[in-house]
């Protein structure tokens, strides 16, 4: 073994060591709040402000112990991240707050729908893996414009690409960021404004010193943050529920309740799809595609913006498919097209993410960045093969539990939520004896769209319900109220699955899942404590790594390399480090007024990413002959195919080609791409032969960091 | 088997590279076949029940990703023999 090697051996036990007392350690401390929780009464506030300060207070010192001026460690940590280390950062810079806090939820409401989401987040490894790591590790820069620039020749495809990275990377850091301020709020009970700015200034403290070496080193205690305060609730829910402590075998046993309770409920029933003859959609948990189309999320943005911005924008008008009133728009629910599609996307779209592709780049060598995948995916699946668990256990108590329950015999916690506005009771049943004028926000918009009319008959101030009775046209009345929506179900005090609604507002969505698991199993307050810190963990560690990202785009890629390239290296590095404030600001502005639209932006990264970032660098490898000219086409069509499909489909769901959604738009625009690459470089003269020797070089896995870098300064186009 | 560490570089390159290209084809099947197949035949799938969990949701859940796993381990093993044959081992630096 040599020196190098060996050192490396000797680095990473010593790491493994440290971390091996930091997670006992984390154990230890939540065993202690444990403990004075249940015996000492220690106050439920004191034990979230300990989980947070003792967490943040752990970033910080790692940010400053790993504080560094070097180039090097700033953007890409040293280039000496053991595999499993960078596989746990990955993890942990993957998996976002929507990983931690939404995922199951979406699975919760979409049942086998929402899986497209599972398989793709985690099928995309494979193409990293196979198409992608390695030679990125061995081009070995410092960012993906970096690559994208000197394999095409030139600082157009240069300035594109960092322009692509600044975009996404800064939608995505926004939506870190709203969670970060929403766990803060929850949990901590401070504003969400100030749980924005402390949080932010945690994740400043390490981006900021020590760049993607801090990154990195946080990231690792992050992710075992994370992993334990996911786990440990659902095996709790496990063993009380299926008595077998591992819930990702165990809950074969709740879909089966799930599938049995939907029979007895009447949820599930078939009905023939109108567009494929002879094929039928089932609604239900296990039973596929059932999701139709719908632009309410467009509409919801648009009164947002207006209401946010005092604009005057015109909301579209309001479309679902399937659409009773208009049969002849389609139904292409049963069939497998969307699902697909957005599956797809999701897997391209994550091979082509730059804050993931560049952890490549801090491995030591190209064996390593093969092996790293490999973990990062093992992190990354510890999560995502846990996460459908939690969905059918909650659903199944949910269906076991709470509906079709009196509302008056709801277990304890549905109240406590319901206080919390975390959940909302739609049973018209809990207005009687409300005073008039005080009813929750759900029945006043009810009453504003004139679907409710309340009128006080008796003149005691209160609403008053009565047995209900059919009036006509539609509507029915019991008592003081009546309208269309007073239907027998919805005054009956008993809750059906419809009536069990979630405050919107909060942004994150379906996040009720794994908040409320901690209640429904009966778990003490610290276990949720400790939810709330990964929570916060998954979503620092995201927006730590998006923010050297956007930093190194600017100060790297269009400042260094395109306007300045004298620069010093003294110069490039406080340049890095002011753009991470910047970008931290500007993240921090765009999330203060909550637009539900930073979230269907992220998704929409993932569609943009599939068509652009993915066939550039895949056929860049692989094909020796695409060009400059052939790339720089391939993703503006792509982008412009993609762009199209989804800003259309989005406002009017009648537009779409075998019911794909926006959600998958890049199915279109990657194929697009790869057309317009393979036809403008075939027409157009063929790469220089330095470029062709450096894909030659890059497909040659010993890794020669310097021999690379001389290559490139002879490669550097004339100025 | 003759020494390939020995041929002209040229060659050399030639075959390592179609080597590694057809490990990665082999590996994209069956990366295919474990994710898009079975939500072509998800229905049918999930006739099938094992404790519990009927086989289409199964694969969506928990054995596409199982699969996932093992393939991209199984091109890191497979790539380093693959480098040492060709005489193009990362390992002593």
């Amino acid at each position: 073994m040599s020196a190098s090697a060996q050192s490396q051996s000797v680095f990473r036990n010593r790491m493994a060591r440290y971390y091996g007392y930091f997670t006992i350690g984390f154990i230890g401390m939540s065993l202690l709040m444990l403990l004075l929780e249940i015996f000492a009464g220690l106050p439920t506030q004191i034990i979230s402000w300990v989980f947070l300060l003792l967490t943040m207070a752990l970033y910080a010192t790692i940010g400053i112990l790993s504080r560094t001026k070097l180039l090097d460690e700033y953007y890409v940590a040293g280039r000496n991240v053991p595999a499993v280390f960078n596989g746990m950062a990955t993890g942990a810079d993957w998996m976002s707050a929507a990983s931690f806090i939404s995922m199951a939820g979406t699975l919760w409401l979409l049942g086998y729908d929402g899986l497209a989401y599972i398989m793709g987040w985690t099928g995309g490894y494979v193409l990293l893996a196979l198409l992608f790591a390695p030679y990125l590790r061995k081009f070995g820069q410092y960012t993906i414009p970096d690559f994208v620039g000197a394999r095409f020749g030139g600082n157009t495809a240069r300035v594109v690409a960092a322009i692509c990275a600044i975009i996404v990377s800064l939608t995505y850091v926004t939506a870190q960021v709203v969670g970060v301020g929403l766990i803060m709020q929850r949990f901590v009970g401070v504003d969400y404004a100030i749980g924005v700015v402390l949080g932010l200034s945690g994740v400043l403290v390490c981006s900021f010193l020590g760049g993607m070496k801090a990154v990195t080193w946080t990231q690792v205690a992050q992710y075992i943050i994370l992993i334990i305060a996911y786990l440990v609730p659902v095996t709790a829910l496990s063993i009380q529920l299926t008595g077998f402590p591992i819930p990702q075998l165990s809950y074969g046993q709740a879909l089966q309740g799930i599938q049995k309770l939907e029979e007895q409920q009447g949820l599930s029933k078939q009905t023939e799809s109108p567009v494929v003859k002879g094929k039928f959609i089932t609604s239900g948990y296990i039973p596929p595609f059932n999701e139709g189309l719908s632009n309410a999320a467009a509409v919801d943005a648009v009164k947002q913006l207006n209401t946010q911005f005092g604009l005057n924008l015109t909301p579209p008008a309001a479309q679902s498919i399937p659409d009773p009133k208009k049969p002849e728009l389609g139904d292409w629910r049963g069939t497998p097209w969307n699902f697909l599609a957005l599956m797809a996307c999701l897997m391209l779209g994550t091979a082509g993410l730059p804050h993931i592709l560049i952890r490549f780049y801090t491995v030591p060598s190209v064996r390593e960045s093969r092996m790293s995948v490999g973990w990062s995916l093992f992190f990354i699946f510890l999560l995502y093969f846990t996460a459908p668990a939690y969905a059918a256990f909650s659903r199944w108590q949910i269906l076991e539990n709470v509906v079709g329950k009196q509302i008056s015999e709801l277990p304890s916690w549905t109240k406590t939520w319901a206080s919390n506005g975390l959940i909302v009771i739609r049973d018209l049943k809990v207005l009687d004896g409300v005073e008039i004028g005080k009813e929750p926000g759900w029945v006043k918009n009810l009453i504003n769209a004139k679907s409710l009319v309340v009128e006080d008959a008796n003149g005691n101030g209160k609403i008053d319900l009565g047995p209900w009775e059919d009036i006509g046209e539609g509507k029915g009345r019991a008592g003081e109220i009546s309208g269309t929506v007073v239907t027998k179900a919805r005054v009956d005090g008993i809750l059906q699955l419809n009536e069990l609604g979630r405050a919107v507002a909060d942004g994150i969505d379906g996040d009720l899942v794994v908040l409320s698991t901690p209640d429904i199993a009966g778990l003490p307050f610290t276990i949720g404590a400790m939810i709330a810190a990964g929570g916060l963990a998954a979503a620092l560690s995201t927006a730590d790594g998006l923010l050297v990202v956007i930093a190194s785009a600017i100060a790297h890629d269009i400042y260094f390399r395109t306007i300045n390239p004298k620069a010093s290296l003294n110069t490039r590095i406080v340049l890095g480090k002011s753009m991470i404030v910047v970008a931290a600001v500007i993240a921090a502005l765009l999330a203060m007024p909550r637009l539900a639209l930073i979230a269907q932006m992220v998704a929409w990264a993932f569609s943009m990413a599939a068509a652009t970032f993915f066939p550039v660098v895949l056929l860049g490898i692989f094909w020796k002959r695409a060009n400059g000219p052939g790339a720089i086409a391939g993703m503006i069509g792509g982008l412009a195919v993609t762009l199209f499909y989804m800003a259309n489909n989005y406002v009017n769901p009648a537009f779409n080609v075998l019911g794909i959604s926006h959600l998958g738009s890049g199915i279109f625009g990657l194929p697009v791409a790869v057309i317009l690459i393979v036809v403008v470089s075939l027409l157009t003269k063929e790469p220089s032969k330095e470029i062709q020797d450096l894909v030659d070089n890059l497909r040659n896995p010993i890794t020669d960091d310097e021999g690379m870098s001389k290559m490139l300064d002879k490669m550097a186009p004339a100025k | 088997m003759s020494d390939l560490t020995k041929l002209p570089v040229a060659e050399r390159n030639r075959r390592y590279w179609q080597e590694n290209l057809r490990l990665i084809t082999i590996l994209l099947v069956i990366w295919f076949a474990v994710s898009y197949v079975p939500v072509l035949f998800v229905e049918a799938l999930n006739n099938i029940v094992i404790a519990g969990f009927p086989l289409g949701y199964y694969m969506g859940s928990q054995g596409s990703l199982i699969v996932f796993v093992v393939e991209i381990f199984y091109y890191a093993y497979a790539m380093n023999k693959l480098d040492a044959k060709y005489g193009l081992s990362d390992r002593d630096r």
